[in-house]
């Protein structure tokens, strides 16, 4: 063995996730986008494994393994299913990750461990039909009434929302203070007044699960307050700044699929008499997707590593995130171009993977929103 | 029931083998190596017999130092622990002397089964667990598709041609060979990952056998490989014509006396 800049059990994870995912994953991903079906069976088989709960301790019903291991793990099953991926993502650092970064003990024993279990699904609910980017703009409400919170309002694109059982959700507990009166709370899918909406159809990650979520009346206990009161935007924040690492990954495995599929594609197709491989313009179309891959790849895992480590990470989760995913964009995008006409039908995976790479530039923050967060940070550093 | 799984690590199917420079093997350091198919399934029927009747799986591994990825691989899926014997001094082509390294190996072990899979994807020999059985004085049933586990004995079905089987009874200990594709193959759990760090690969060197290096070198080898060779490519194309119906009779007596397909 070379050298590697990942544990012995890292390169296990990656190569045991890259095996369930050429088997079990890849081989439906193109039926799944068509139907729109949640691969239920598929994400079973990961809970038992393991792969719902890898960024948590074992105490927690964890793996006990780290951010750089998700993001390996997100990087494969990406490369196989951009829908699957997203919604293993969306469940680890949006649901999960607010719960044991804030969560009390309890809180703990009772979401989060069946969560990384897997032995429950969950969601995220933060995005609004006014507000997205400006999410602290939300208008949805908790207030309080005697021992509970009754939360009102509606919620937009929430991915695993049909089949979540806990949702973590913001809301407004203070009308006057801006993102300074958002709380998080954690409610359960059979809360009454818990309403998950219709389906949204969707140009990519067809198969994740995305409603809007409309809450009525919602009663939620107050022990399910997530952390304090007012703290929700930061927490919101702080979550989006790991979910990054994620999409950043899924971003790479996107691109990885498109570089390889074209990169094969471009030996076997003959034009004017010559594999297309031969023609300087293609190469350089396979030469740029590698090296933005490569780029993107060390800065997904370095971002990841200061997470782990407990450094600031946000600057580098957002450039990653950025970065990864616009490469994203271009390298499907020029998969498309080598396949030529081939690759504009639905008979090749590689325009999928651009319909799934589009969602990487827009949520956990769009490509606007993190340059906003770069250029903040460092303006702020060399003020 | 203690159980022995023999496993060898092999290059990746489909992989680009360049022949090296003196004909006699191919070109390694560029290689990736996985499990042997076959193999995957003698450990996948082992954790099944474990997890049914209780008991220990022990992997067996013979090759350098990379053959370490095989094994955590193995204990990773459940295994309980590893041996491993280290050839990077010696280099053997001859299965009778593998045969006889690996039964040194056992030996040191009382195992109630020993399995093996059906034969490797690099040379195919399909001799190594039948050899090995008679060097251990084991019953052994090759070609294995199913293992009942009865009080002291086992029965099993052996596939033969043409889609017939054999029911076969063993006393133990007994030593099968296990075919391809007979069951689901497990993957590693998480849990498993972390949990193969802690497992013993023992390192056994030829002493450790009761072995010395003149025992095992090629000069003492029975088989001796005189050149390997890709198949020369040629090309030659036959264009039929006439009348469909003639062409098609045309095309099957050809196909059955010419190119003897069927
Ligand atoms: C498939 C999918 C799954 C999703 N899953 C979830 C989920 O689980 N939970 C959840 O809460 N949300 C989820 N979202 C929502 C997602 O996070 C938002 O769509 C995203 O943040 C953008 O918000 P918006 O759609 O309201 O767009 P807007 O905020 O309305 O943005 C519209 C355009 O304006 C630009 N823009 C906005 N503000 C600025 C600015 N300051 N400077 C420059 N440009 C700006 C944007 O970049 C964008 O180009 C999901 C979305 C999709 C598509």
């Amino acid at each position: 063995m070379g050298y590697t800049e990942f544990s012995e059990e890292q390169l296990m994870l990656r190569d045991m996730v890259r095996e369930f995912a050429t088997k079990e994953i890849e081989p439906l991903a193109a039926e799944i986008d068509e139907s729109c079906e949640y691969p239920m069976e598929n994400i079973k088989k990961m809970a038992e494994l393991g792969l719902l709960g890898i960024p948590f301790p074992e105490k927690y019903g964890g793996a006990g393994m780290d951010t750089v291991s998700l993001a390996l793990a997100l990087e494969e099953i990406a490369k196989a299913c951009g829908s699957t991926c997203l919604s293993i993502a969306a469940h680890i650092s949006l649901c999960a990750t607010p719960i044991y970064l804030f969560g009390t003990d309890e809180q703990k024993q009772k979401y989060l461990t069946p969560l990384a279990q897997g032995v429950s699904l969950g969601s995220f609910c933060l995005t609004e039909p006014g507000s997205g980017s400006d999410s602290g703009a939300m208008t949805t409400t908790a207030t309080r009434d005697g021992d509970d919170y009754l939360l009102n309002g509606s919620k937009m694109y929430v991915t695993n929302a049909g089949v979540a059982d806990t949702f973590v959700v913001f809301a407004k507990t203070s009308l006057d203070l801006g993102v300074k009166g958002i709380s998080a709370f954690i409610v359960e899918k059979t809360t009454e007044g818990l309403v998950v909406g219709k389906k949204e159809d969707k140009l990519g990650v067809r198969a994740s699960d995305t409603h809007p979520v409309n809450f009525d009346n919602c009663r939620v206990p107050k022990e399910n307050l997530l952390g304090e009161e007012s703290k929700g935007f930061a927490q919101a924040m702080v979550t989006l700044d790991g979910g990054r690492v994620g999409i950043g990954a899924m971003s790479i495995g996107l691109a990885q699929a498109a570089m390889e599929k074209a990169a094969s594609y471009a030996q076997e197709r003959e034009a004017f008499g010559r594999p297309i491989a031969g023609f300087q313009a293609i190469k350089w179309m396979i030469a740029d997707m590698a090296t933005e891959i490569h780029a993107g790849r060390l800065a997904v895992h370095h971002a990841a590593r200061l997470r782990d480590s407990g450094a600031p990470y946000m600057k580098e989760a957002a450039m990653a995130k950025l970065y990864a995913s616009e490469a994203a964009m271009r390298a499907t995008k020029n998969a498309i171009q080598v396949f030529g006409g081939y690759g504009f039908t639905r008979d090749y995976p590689v325009e999928r993977y651009w319909r799934d790479a589009k969602l990487t530039v827009i949520g956990e923050g769009t490509s606007e929103i993190q340059r906003l967060v770069i250029s903040r940070e460092i303006l702020k550093e060399l003020a | 029931m203690k159980i022995i799984v023999c496993m060898k690590q092999v290059p990746v199917q489909d992989s680009l083998l360049k022949i090296t420079d003196d004909s006699r093997w191919v070109q390694e350091a560029e290689l990736n190596y996985e499990i042997n198919e076959s193999d995957h399934y003698a450990l996948e029927t082992a954790l099944l017999l474990k997890e049914e009747h209780g008991g220990e799986v022990v992997i067996l591994t013979m090759g350098p130092r990379r053959v370490k990825e095989a094994i955590k691989q193995g204990l990773a899926k459940g295994a309980d622990r590893a041996l491993h014997i280290n050839n990077e001094s010696f280099t053997t082509l001859d299965i009778f002397i593998n045969a006889k390294l690996l039964a040194a190996a056992i030996q040191q072990e009382e195992a109630d089964l020993v399995l093996t899979g059906l034969q490797t994807d690099d040379y195919g020999f399909g001799q190594t667990g039948v050899i090995l059985a008679e060097k251990l004085g084991l019953p052994h049933a090759s070609i294995v598709m199913e293992i009942l586990k009865q009080d002291g004995s086992i029965k099993v079905k052996r596939e033969m041609e043409s889609g017939w089987f054999q029911s076969v009874e063993l006393p133990l200990p007994a030593l099968l060979t296990i075919q391809s594709g007979i069951s689901q193959i497990r993957y590693a759990t998480i849990k498993g990952i972390m949990m193969a760090k802690k497992k013993e690969i023992k390192e056994l060197s030829l002493s450790d056998l009761g072995l010395a290096e003149g025992d095992v070198d090629d000069s003492t080898s029975s088989l001796k490989f005189h050149k390997l060779y890709v198949p020369e490519k040629t090309k030659q194309a036959e264009l039929l014509e006439g009348d469909p119906k003639d062409v098609a009779a045309q095309l099957v007596h050809k196909l059955k006396n010419e190119a003897k397909v069927f």
